[in-house]
């Protein structure tokens, strides 16, 4: 009998499916890989088995015995402890205070500062981090802190411990700690539920590996078949071929020149790149490599220390977003809900928010041909929305990168930054918006497309960049293109090798 | 048909239940206002002294005074931010508007009031580049920048004034013409009933019809997407404390004019909180990014009345106080329980 058995798991929020009669099983002492797309719904069944959200069918079996998970606090007196994919620790608390917040040992209703140390230090030792329980989180490192988040997980006595993306913002060596540790735990007996976008991490570790796909189980692997492809063809259900268009090789024209350019989070990273007319540059590297304050500099939305950026040949200052725009510079943000629309306003307004001068006249908008306009890119790009009056907000990931797509099409753009265009997005939006990427190759627009998702990258790119500390670490052509490249130009070589 | 009602009827939601809460609390004071003596309970209705032409004249005015500066203000709020030193710049720019015309301090000369207002609309655009540049540009929190203006412009006003009142019958030059433009009447109604309806033109126009209403509102939505969309959002939020100090001078010359005498302890004191409670009764979220002009005025109007309600029918005026905070405090909790969707429910269950 396995030690957990989700069975028939479905729910629906609204009228949206996210998940479709899931099955899901882990035994004691073994790493699950839980693998599927963004919206694939993995998300959505921790979060029930997390006790944040209720099943609307199906039931969860432990120990073979059924029981319900109606909030997180019941999921941890059933041994049920989720790390959760971003950092949630108290910056201006420490280390014990943050392992057992809200659990607190006390004396005569004041902390036991002491029982707080002596309870938290074997937990640290156990995940080998010899450092003092009353330390600063905010002194921590990324992969530090990660740690911090599994002794606190481990705390309540879990049984299952389930991880969603506990690699994300970790370094190569930071990655791998943590890997060594998954593996002790497991030899502890624990069942782990590993979630990862990386899939050479899943095949390190995991067992046996489950995959979704649009809210339904997509298949699974055992110890002996998990390997690469294997992965991707179950969580896309189909070759990887088939999902990213075919482009043609750049034109020899140089759209965008940038040449020494650094950024505030970097102000000595010297990056340096050039992209042609219709060239898709894709941009690795590492979190914190400063990608999005690459990007954000080079739109000018963020100031710049120095640098030189050309645009067919006109250099243009650096800092300056009219500028940027009136040449034909462009920026789709990471952040699409908090800088790339204006959620609460419709569709129409948030496709000309940036155009106004075009839907005016003496100052007065034009309303018909702002409707007209908003009715034209729904047609397009398919968007799903019952009119241009729908507020944005109301709209699905997708559909809302189609919009903010939109936005700057409609200004005929001559370089276009990307910042993580699909996060968040489903496979069927995914294909459109790469499909309307490669479109726009077709006009001769330059591509700067800043992507975490290595299929992505190696899927649409004609050539590679990588980016670490703020510069250029490296460019790979076509023909050098690889996972395992891709991360060794990420990686400092002295600290890849160090450990 | 159907969708295109329930679709006017969730867009005008809070101005229809605003324009509500207006005709009952006017309907309530013609009622016990009614002239018992009339012959007739209609006739009685409308001799009430409600709907006695001294009233209207006089609501109406206060309207006009009021709702100029409110729609300042409830830029401001759309902006996201706020303004508290409306009320002590109504006292200064009257202490200075009437300086100008008397020349009685030292610093200020003597001047004829045509070109004494339009010094003062100058000043006032200078106190409110000067606000627009704080919070803007520098950076300063507006509640701590107005703040600071709610002090200082009284006092202001006050030490230049050795705190008495100051009036302007002694004025240096002719001031018939200044009389007759804002306390007089055209075509029967107050001037600054007019100036009123003048001044809620030009904001329909600029909020809801311009491209400076558009910025205004997505800036105060979400300030970050504005600005990755090319917009210049300093310049639009400063725009909107310009915008709100210009009105309050407009506003202050009928009110100097109005009480004759400018007190500058007490002149316009808290006037920033009822254009403040006006704009949010009226729909204007403290958030930002959301408000009309309609909103705005139907929120001012339902505080005056309620005021003239209490006026009229002889409650104690201390009351009055607490009537308009369960007004205000009521409006807003409609709107945050979404209680017209309940009727909008029903309507959608029977049709």
């Amino acid at each position: 009998m396995p030690l957990l058995h989700l069975k028939k798991i479905s729910k629906s929020f609204g009228p949206v499916q996210a998940l479709d009669q899931v099955e899901l099983e882990v035994e004691k002492g073994e790493v699950l890989g839980l693998i599927g797309e963004n919206g694939a719904g993995k998300s959505t069944l921790m979060n029930i088995l997390g006790g944040m959200f209720a099943p609307s069918a199906g039931q969860i079996l432990l120990d073979g015995s059924s029981v319900s998970i109606h909030d997180a606090k019941a999921a941890e007196r059933l041994g049920i402890s989720f790390v959760h994919q971003e950092l949630n620790l108290l910056d201006n608390i420490d280390i014990a205070g943050n392992i057992f917040l809200g659990r607190e040992p006390t004396r005569l209703g004041c902390i036991d500062q002491k029982r707080l140390h002596d309870l938290s230090r074997p937990l640290l030792e156990n995940l080998g981090l010899s450092i003092d329980p009353f330390t600063s989180v905010a002194l921590l490192t990324n992969g530090q802190k990660q740690l911090v988040e599994i002794a606190k997980a481990l705390s309540i006595d879990a049984k299952i411990l389930i991880l969603d993306e506990p690699t994300s913002s970790l370094t190569l060596q930071e990655t791998d700690t943590l890997l060594k540790l998954v593996k002790k735990l497991r030899q502890q007996g624990m069942a782990i539920i590993f979630i990862s976008h990386r899939l050479a991490e899943i095949e390190a570790i995991a067992d046996r590996v489950i995959a979704l796909r649009d809210g339904k189980n997509a298949g699974w692997l055992g110890h002996d078949e998990i390997n690469r492809n294997a992965m991707i063809s179950i969580m896309i259900g189909r070759e990887l071929d088939e999902v990213y268009p075919k482009t043609k090789p750049p034109v020899e024209d140089v759209v965008l020149s940038v040449r020494d350019f650094s950024t505030r989070r970097w102000p000595n990273g010297r990056a340096t790149f050039e992209i042609k007319s219709g060239e898709i540059l894709g941009m690795a590297g590492l979190v914190g490599a400063g990608r999005s304050e690459l990007a954000q500099g080079l739109f000018g939305v963020d100031d710049s220390p120095a640098g030189l950026v050309e645009i067919e040949s006109q250099s243009i200052p650096r800092g300056d977003v009219g500028r940027c725009i009136a040449n034909g510079v462009f920026l789709a943000p990471e952040d699409r809900k908090s800088s790339g629309l204006v959620l609460e306003m419709t569709i129409r307004e948030n496709m000309t928010l940036n155009s106004m001068k075009r839907f005016t006249r003496y100052l007065r908008i034009d309303f018909a041909s702002e409707r007209e306009n908003a009715e034209v890119w729904l047609r397009e790009f398919g968007i799903k929305a019952p009119s241009s009056e729908q507020v944005v907000g109301n709209l699905s990931g997708g559909n809302q990168q189609k919009v903010v797509l939109a936005k700057w099409m409609t200004l005929k753009p001559k370089v276009m930054i990307f910042d993580e265009p699909t996060r968040g997005i489903d496979m069927g939006a995914r294909e459109e918006i790469y499909k309307a990427i490669a479109k726009l190759t077709e006009s001769g627009c330059a591509i700067l497309m800043i992507s975490s998702d290595m299929e992505e990258l190696l899927g649409m790119s004609h050539r590679i960049a990588v980016m670490r500390e703020g510069g250029i670490a490296g460019i790979l052509d076509k023909e050098a293109f690889s996972e395992e490249a891709i991360m060794q130009l990420a990686v400092r070589e002295d600290l890849a090798t160090s450990s | 048909m159907e969708s295109k009602l329930s679709h006017y009827l969730n867009r005008y939601r809070k101005e229809g239940c605003l324009a509500l809460v207006l005709l009952f609390v006017a309907f309530w004071t013609i009622l016990f206002s009614r002239n018992t003596e009339a012959s007739g309970f209609l006739q009685s209705l409308i001799e009430s002294r409600f709907l006695s032409l001294r009233n209207l004249e006089n609501l109406s005015r206060q309207v006009g005074m009021y709702g100029i500066f409110s729609l300042g203000m409830g830029l401001v709020i759309i902006s996201g931010g706020i303004d508290l030193s409306v009320g002590s710049l109504m006292a200064l720019f009257g202490t200075v508007f009437f300086f100008l015309l008397t020349g009685s301090h030292a610093w200020i000369p003597g001047i004829p009031w045509v070109p004494a207002i339009i010094v003062l609309l100058a000043f006032s655009a200078i106190v409110g580049v000067f606000h627009g540049w704080l919070i803007a540009r520098i950076r300063m929190p507006a509640f701590v920048v107005t703040l600071c203006g709610l002090l200082g412009y009284r006092g202001l006003a006050q030490t230049m004034t050795h705190d008495t009142a100051i009036g302007y019958y002694d004025a240096k030059f002719g001031i018939v013409g200044l009389e007759k433009l804002l306390t007089g009447e055209i075509l029967g109604l107050p001037a600054a009933f007019i100036a009123f309806l003048f001044v809620s033109a030009v904001v329909y126009y600029l909020l809801h019809l311009s491209v400076f209403g558009r910025y205004l509102l997505a800036l105060g939505r979400n300030e970050q997407a504005a600005s990755y969309s090319g917009i210049n959002t300093r310049v639009i939020m400063g725009l909107a404390y310009v915008i709100c100090s210009i009105l309050a001078a407009i506003s202050a010359l009928f009110f100097a004019l109005y009480t004759a005498d400018v007190v500058p302890s007490i002149h316009g004191n808290f006037y920033e909180l009822y254009a403040i409670a006006g704009a949010v009764l009226g729909g204007c979220s403290l958030r930002g990014g959301e408000g009309t002009v309609i909103g705005i005025i139907l929120g001012t109007t339902v505080l005056l009345v309620l005021q003239n309600m209490v006026n009229l029918l002889g409650y104690d005026s201390s009351f009055s106080k607490v009537i308009t905070a369960l007004v205000i405090l009521g409006g807003v909790l409609v709107d945050r329980f979404e209680i017209w969707k309940l009727v909008t429910r029903t309507r959608s269950n029977t049709a």
